[in-house]
């Protein structure tokens, strides 16, 4: 008995030791996933949001790493409100886990305001061939501050109608080369064949700044509506954000999708593709997934229109995807060698002619020459030329009618805006959900933008 | 979650002694067995629904009239596997694993302290053990992740396993004290009497009467460690990232996604499905086991 009590007493120290030695050899190999870099080799880690473009690029990627034997890539994909979030932690407390990351036009001026990004003027100056010059100018301006380029963009969108020719033949309509929102209002009437079948449009009604957000704030702005006055008073509940909000609300709840609180582009885009939806205004880059046969059964049917106007001679968004270097990045040359190879003319040449992505699939909206290509033009021609058009014709200096404080065609280019359009974006999916009206939504919302309204006016 | 979902409803009543009222009760028998599969199908639908539409095409996977027939295929398996889940299963096997052990390590003499051998205020000890987790976790991470920044420990699966075990231990020790609690007072007495070290009282009468306790708290740790989300995806980026952050990276706000996405949650679920499944027993036993007060 006392021997085996003394036994028993002992081995807790010991168990306790031996975990705790486990532990510690193991801590020394921390990060299984981690692969061994070899003498000489840089690892640099890429964050990039998980968007189809983005993982065809990860999938070229051991392409530039053949070429280039000297950088190792690490990628961290992840979908883009993660991806936002994580960015901007990680680059805002100088976290340090990534030597590129992947933003937007949103972002961009923000942070190289903020001295967070790598001023990459020098760096394209020292490439020869990159050709900056080549970049859409409202896109390349949308990623400056002062004039000098904090990131390179990868593709950008704008936004357009997509349409089904066939079932607009069919009605006898003949879709205008520039549409009012009170012209597709009533063709979505006339083609909605009621619950159940066929429905006249898709619009986004999920809540989040760019979900339903995107689209809405391109309807307010051409309906002449604006966040706030040049003396940041909030202006939410104007008699023109009112109208635009109520025939948004009104022409997705009458001749929308079902479930249209809850969808996004995604639910769009099977909508759509299912023929489920006669219509569709949403991102331009949604034409490379509905003319993809493989996940789209009206390929090949679909009639392309600038994005709908009303008091605005164009109201398209301007978005991009673009790649930049945190200041806290110790390995600025080889990150720069991999961006501006994913940013350059040879990748989109690259990608069209790969198999496995081809010229539908290419980044589109980055560089003028890309609407060049003759592949590109072949494929693409239905709806590349409106995406150049849309792009260049997108004000985000002067989204709306009158004068506004801030910049941004779909946002409100301040760093309250992801927390306020959020906000907002909850109040107009209630309201298309049916659960409060829009006058409601909007008083709700006027607080807010009120609110932060006010740190503005000092 | 899966876990608990994938075994059938138990719709046996404990032995009742035999009544004069019988049949009346074996009707309640009946209702109360309908009930249960209806919440045992409820809750199993999803998973169902998940593993269906992992065999599906993206034009398949969301339809407004939603598909039960379709051709199947594998192809959203094959990009799981071309998307390179090992790294992240490792990472995933590595915090579930050690936060689990530490937890045990921890728990099983600091539950043993506050329910047979109490200690003093063994009221506040418990109480401040769940009041940790009565905030949530998003309250705390900005304190954390500066904490962990400054220490250097960003994107290191250790952190996870420091989190995960300061998660679960509230949990492992207010549950396994209610199975510490069911230990017949006598046996501890004989033992005390017979002058056996605490050590070995602990080890060789309270531990084999509670083991099925154990196993369940354990796999309870094991099924909240593996599924976490929140800090995994804060504090990690390429090194230490688990399972569930990589099964966001087949979220796309620009294309379809819900094929792809059912297939990768189901290989995410297996693991701790067939965790479950080989400790069933154990794990109704001990469930039932701490229950019956």
């Amino acid at each position: 008995m006392r021997g085996a009590a003394r036994r028993g007493r002992t081995r807790l120290p010991a168990v306790l030791g031996a975990v705790v030695a486990t532990l510690g050899l193991l801590a020394g190999c921390s990060g299984a996933g981690a692969l061994g870099s070899a003498e000489g080799v840089e690892t640099v880690t890429v964050a990039i949001v998980s968007n189809p473009q983005m993982e065809d690029a990860i999938s070229l990627a051991p392409e530039f790493e053949a070429e280039h034997p000297g950088i190792r890539l690490r990628f961290v994909s992840l979908s883009e409100n993660e991806a936002r979030a994580k960015i901007t932690a990680s680059v805002a407390t100088g976290g340090g886990e990534f030597d590129i990351v992947m933003i937007s036009n949103y972002e961009t001026p923000q942070w190289a305001q903020n001295g967070w990004l790598t001023n990459l003027e020098p760096y394209m100056a020292a490439t020869p061939g990159y050709d900056r010059a080549d970049f859409i100018p409202t896109v390349r301006d949308s990623l400056s501050y002062e004039g000098q380029m904090y990131s390179v963009p990868f593709y950008g969108e704008s936004s357009f109608l997509m349409y089904r020719k066939d079932l607009f033949e069919q009605a006898g309509i003949q879709m205008p080369a520039q549409p009012t929102w009170q012209q597709v209002a009533q063709y979505a009437a006339q083609l909605d064949k009621g619950p159940g079948q066929q429905r006249g449009i898709c619009l986004r009604g999920k809540p989040g700044w760019g979900e339903v957000m995107a689209p809405l704030d391109t309807v307010i702005n051409t309906f002449g509506g604006r966040w706030y006055d040049p003396q940041w008073q909030a202006q939410l509940t104007s008699p023109e954000v009112k109208g635009a909000v109520q025939f948004y609300v009104d022409l997705v709840r009458e001749h929308g999708q079902p479930g249209a609180s809850q969808s996004g582009f995604s639910e769009c885009a099977t909508q759509f593709g299912q023929g489920e939806v006669a219509m569709w205004y949403d991102a331009t880059s949604a034409a490379g997934t509905v003319e993809d046969p493989a996940e789209s059964t009206v390929a090949g049917k679909i009639g392309y229109a600038p994005a709908p106007t009303v008091a605005t001679p164009s109201s398209g968004w301007l978005y991009t995807w673009s790649l930049g270097i945190p200041q806290t990045s110790p390995r600025k040359d080889a990150a720069w060698q991999f961006m501006s190879w994913m940013t350059s003319k040879e990748y989109i040449q690259r990608a069209g002619n790969d198999p496995e992505i081809g010229w539908t699939s290419i980044p589109p909206g980055s560089r003028q020459s890309t609407y060049q290509i003759p592949q590109y033009q072949q494929v693409a021609n239905a709806y590349a030329p409106l995406i150049l058009d849309g792009l260049q014709r997108a004000n985000p200096q002067q989204p709306t009618v009158q004068p506004v404080p801030y910049q941004g065609v779909q946002f409100v280019r301040i760093p309250e805006f992801q927390d306020l359009g959020t906000r907002v974006s909850q109040q107009v999916s209630a309201a298309i959900a049916g659960q409060i009206t829009v006058d409601e939504a909007l008083e709700q919302s006027q607080n807010y933008a009120e609110t932060v309204g006010e740190s503005y006016q000092r | 979650m899966a876990v608990t979902t994938s075994t059938p409803p138990d719709t046996q009543e404990p032995a009742a002694p035999p009544e004069p009222r019988r049949q009346k009760r074996s009707a309640a028998n009946v209702w109360l067995g309908v009930v249960a599969w209806i919440v045992g199908i409820a809750f199993f639908f999803p998973v169902f629904w998940m593993v269906l539409t992992s065999f599906k095409q993206e034009t398949d996977a969301y339809t407004t009239t939603p598909k039960i027939i379709f051709e199947p295929t594998l192809e959203q398996y094959e990009g799981v596997f071309s998307a390179g889940v090992g790294p992240y299963l490792v990472n995933s096997v590595i915090a579930t694993v050690f936060s689990t052990l530490l937890v045990l390590l921890l728990g099983i003499p600091a539950a043993f302290a506050v329910s047979l051998r109490p200690v003093k205020k063994t009221q506040d000890v418990l109480f401040f053990f769940i009041s940790t987790k009565m905030l949530p976790v998003v309250a705390v991470i900005v304190p954390i992740y500066v904490v962990v920044n400054q220490i250097g420990m960003l994107d290191n699966i250790w952190t996870l396993v420091v989190l995960y075990t300061g998660m679960n231990l509230p949990i492992a020790v207010w549950m396994m004290r209610s199975f510490f609690l069911e230990v017949p007072g006598e046996l501890l007495e004989q033992a005390s009497i017979d002058g056996a070290p605490l050590w070995r009282t602990l080890r060789e009468i309270v531990l084999p009467i509670i083991s099925p306790g154990i196993f369940a708290t354990a796999l309870i740790c094991v099924i909240f460690a593996w599924n976490e989300f929140f800090f995994a995806v804060n504090l990690t980026a390429a090194n230490a990232g688990t399972v569930p952050v990589f099964l966001v990276g087949f979220i796309t706000s620009e294309g379809l996604y819900w094929a792809q996405l059912s297939a990768a949650a189901t290989m995410a679920a297996l693991p701790v499905v067939i965790a479950g499944w080989v400790a069933q027993n154990k794990l109704v036993q001990g469930l039932s086991f701490g229950a019956v007060k």
